[in-house]
């Protein structure tokens, strides 16, 4: 029985964070916000080199072929960087997908490419947990009509994934006939998120879909653990940087930290934010072995994360004073980056009608 | 990460499981630990090596090497088969015997105490001294062979029942507030010690108040030397903080709950298919299910014999708190009928939540505030700056 991270897994962590500390510091990430870029290409290829977006793909499609802990790493990382790269569709969710849906030629052709970085994928399935306004897509005779409103990754992808209404999985070229994109603008301008229509569109099909729900089940259990993961990343640096504004910034001669006012605060976020480590490390940890668990657990890890995240990006913002209101502190960018993962496939009320459902506990 | 266990600790978990199978039917109920059956039960669980597991053979113990995982399979499957567990005599007196208590003190205190034969209660507390522990002021001066005692301790819980009293007494009234305390063992009974007990809003009186008026203990009757009390007392707490917030409890309550919503209707739906309600039950069971794990990571520490950080120090504030909303949710969803107390007609589980609610709400406060465990939070393992301090001279 041991429940902490491995030697290995922590080096991970490590170098990442090394990597992103000096790659993607918060100018870099402005730089991105304010041309309104879609992503930092930098960034994305020293991931690349670091082998990130092969993380869950096996070694004998070009991956490195680890397991869900290690993504979650990776997204925590990217979330307390506030990286502007693609991750949870083209790393994650696209390569889930593939895996349990794809034929072998399939999987061949997308995890190869997938893995070396230089196709990017992005996921549009919104609509198969709840539609807003008319947006779906129908397939008919391997082509596909409609729209997906909210397509994570969508600005920089050269390739789709997306469901159409019966749930079956569909890969469409980023230029193929009748596809256009539409960007959104969200409050979180270190991911870009675009609509996508299509008409008559060519694509196809992963066979292992149609008429099984499971592998688009698994591609959005995967999303959701990893926005967990980067709200755990992204509030650990809220609350960092809420404690050591506390320890320096100064009024009435002591430093405000010592006041039990702002002390409190920020024990509460510590004491909320800890155990969420541990649920994350156990929803990803279980993906694969403890399988019957781990639909339970995600739909947990990303509901409470949701809860805890909103917490910490006010408490913290709030010990700042002003200050945290302000552009100069820049902390605004993982507040925005909490509360875009918050509403991201499926938002907490969603989810726990979920995880009740899953329990059996719905008649 | 490996959650399996390996070979030596299933094969431990079976042979507890066979035991309890077995021998489930000679256990006395789950309420206080007291009487016979119930020391003969004890007697039997350290005979197999299930209670007092790593206190020494000669003090009556099981002797056994220190395994924290067998303790933890130990406790789950007790738990699980709602049989009481064994225990080590008194987590707060017994460790500080084994490692400050003259050979005389643990030949006399340690074997009655690990058979259940002996009880004991805290003499910790003052009305003038609560989070601001070392400020206490009752006081022993030596005459001739004795302490003689002088003042007052309360919430001492147990303190009619209790057999003996360890008890923090100001023996050196010119050192410095830490330096100034003794840590003396006192028979309950003594002349001159008077117990009063104290109403609690459950209806309970466990708590109370205890008198000294020129109460003597012979001088031998300390642990450590004089003056070094406090840091006595300390290595106490910690094993009593230890305990509260225990994330299985929290987890077995929670279970009870599920059972509630599945079982009670109202205008013949059940609680559990009421939106909100179910709502308000999965909020909850994720906060329990994480400081499960963040259990799980903290013995993982502790069996590496790691220091787990943050993750140990959040246990008491947030365990006492989920247990407390875990009894507010199960009040709730019962509407009206979550009101009735004390054997009322059409009352649920003996009106157990509410005495729950009420409880979770002593222990929030007591062994530490949830306001002193943010305090601690926050210095200990945030490093933040403590507050200036103005203490009064003692």
């Amino acid at each position: 029985m041991e429940f902490m991270l491995s030697e290995e897994q922590r080096m991970l962590q490590e170098s990442l964070t090394r990597f992103l500390a000096s790659a993607c510091p918060l100018d870099r990430v402005r730089k991105v916000a304010d041309a309104e870029e879609s992503m930092a290409e930098d960034v994305h290829r020293g991931l690349a080199e670091l082998g990130i977006p092969g993380i869950l793909i096996p070694e004998d499609f070009g991956g490195v072929g680890m397991g869900f802990l290690e993504a979650a790493l990776v997204s925590e990382a990217l979330g307390g960087a506030v990286a502007p790269v693609p991750y949870t569709a083209t790393s994650v969710m696209v390569p889930v997908a593939l895996m349990a849906a794809g034929s072998d030629h399939q999987k061949q052709e997308w995890l190869t490419k997938i893995a070396s970085g230089k196709t990017r994928v992005a996921v549009g399935v919104t609509e198969q947990l709840g539609r807003r306004e008319s947006a779906g897509i129908n397939a008919s005779n391997g082509r596909l009509s409609g729209s997906a409103m909210f397509v994570l990754e969508g600005m920089e992808a050269d390739v789709f994934l997306t469901a159409d209404s019966t749930g079956a999985l569909h890969m469409v070229a980023g230029d193929a006939e009748g596809l256009e994109r539409t960007k959104l603008k969200t409050i979180d301008r270190t991911r870009s998120v675009i609509e996508l229509s299509l008409d008559q569109t060519p694509a196809e099909v992963l066979p292992g879909s149609v008429s099984n729900r499971e592998p688009l089940l698994c591609t959005i259990d995967a999303g959701r653990l990893m926005l967990a993961a980067d709200t755990l990343g992204a509030a650990q640096t809220m609350l960092d940087q809420a404690v050591a504004y506390a320890k320096e910034r100064r009024q009435f001669n002591r430093p405000i930290g010592s006041f039990q006012a702002v002390k409190h605060m920020c024990a509460e976020m510590a004491a909320e934010l800890e155990p969420c480590r541990s649920l994350v490390w156990y929803a990803a940890h279980s993906v694969r072995s403890m399988p019957e668990e781990a639909r339970l657990m995600i739909c947990h890890a990303k509901a409470h994360l949701s809860e805890v995240g909103q917490f910490v990006a006010r408490t913290s913002t709030e010990v700042h004073g002003g200050m945290g209101f302000t552009d100069l502190l820049g902390l605004h960018y993982w507040f925005k980056r909490i509360g875009f993962n918050r509403q991201v496939l499926g938002g907490p009320e969603l989810i726990r009608e979920e995880a009740a459902r899953v329990q059996g506990l719905v008649s | 990460m490996d959650l399996a266990y390996s070979v030596e600790h299933e094969a431990y978990r079976d042979e507890v499981r066979s035991f309890l199978a077995k021998n489930k039917n000679k256990s006395p109920g789950l309420g206080f630990r007291d009487g016979t059956a119930a020391n003969d039960w004890q007697q039997l669980l350290i005979e197999h090596g299930y209670a007092a597991r790593t206190i020494p053979k000669e003090y009556g113990g099981a002797g056994l090497e220190a395994d924290i995982l067998k303790s933890h399979i130990l406790a789950e499957e007790f738990a699980h088969a709602k049989v009481r567990p064994g225990h080590s005599g008194d987590n707060r007196i017994v460790p500080v015997l084994l490692e400050l208590g003259t050979e005389e003190q643990k030949e006399r205190f340690i074997r009655p105490t690990v058979r259940g034969e002996m009880s004991w209660c805290q003499g910790y507390s003052e009305p003038g001294s609560g989070s601001d522990l070392a400020s206490l002021q009752t006081k022993a001066h030596v005459d001739g062979d004795d302490f003689v005692i002088n003042g007052q301790k309360i919430w001492t819980s147990g303190a009619k029942t209790a057999h003996m009293m360890f008890c923090l007494v100001r023996t050196e009234p010119d050192a410095p507030k830490h330096q100034g305390i003794s840590y003396l063992l006192i028979p309950m009974g003594t002349p001159g010690m008077e117990v009063r007990p104290l109403r609690q809003m459950t209806g309970d009186s466990q708590f109370n108040e205890v008198f000294f008026t020129d109460c003597r203990v012979p001088t031998t009757e300390i642990v450590g030397n004089r003056g070094e009390g406090w840091y006595v007392a300390n290595a106490t707490l910690k094993h009593e903080r230890g305990g509260l917030g225990d994330p299985n409890q929290a987890a077995g309550r929670f279970n009870d709950i599920l059972d509630l919503m599945k079982n009670e209707t109202v205008d013949g739906r059940r609680l559990m298919d009421i939106p909100s309600y179910r709502d308000r039950a999965m909020a909850l069971q994720a906060r329990i299910f994480a400081m499960k794990f963040n259990g799980m990571r903290v013995l993982s520490h502790n069996i590496k014999n790691e220091e787990p950080g943050l993750s140990r120090w959040i246990v008491k504030l947030q365990g006492c708190e989920l247990n407390h909303q875990t009894a507010s949710l199960a009040i709730d969803v019962m509407g009206e009928l979550g009101i009735l107390y004390d054997g009322s007609p059409h009352i649920r589980d003996q009106g157990m939540w509410q005495h729950r609610y009420m409880m979770d709400l002593g222990l929030i406060i007591g062994g530490g505030t949830a306001q002193i465990q943010k305090n601690i939070i926050g210095e200990r393992a945030l490093g933040l700056p403590k507050e200036p301090k103005f203490d009064k001279p003692i």
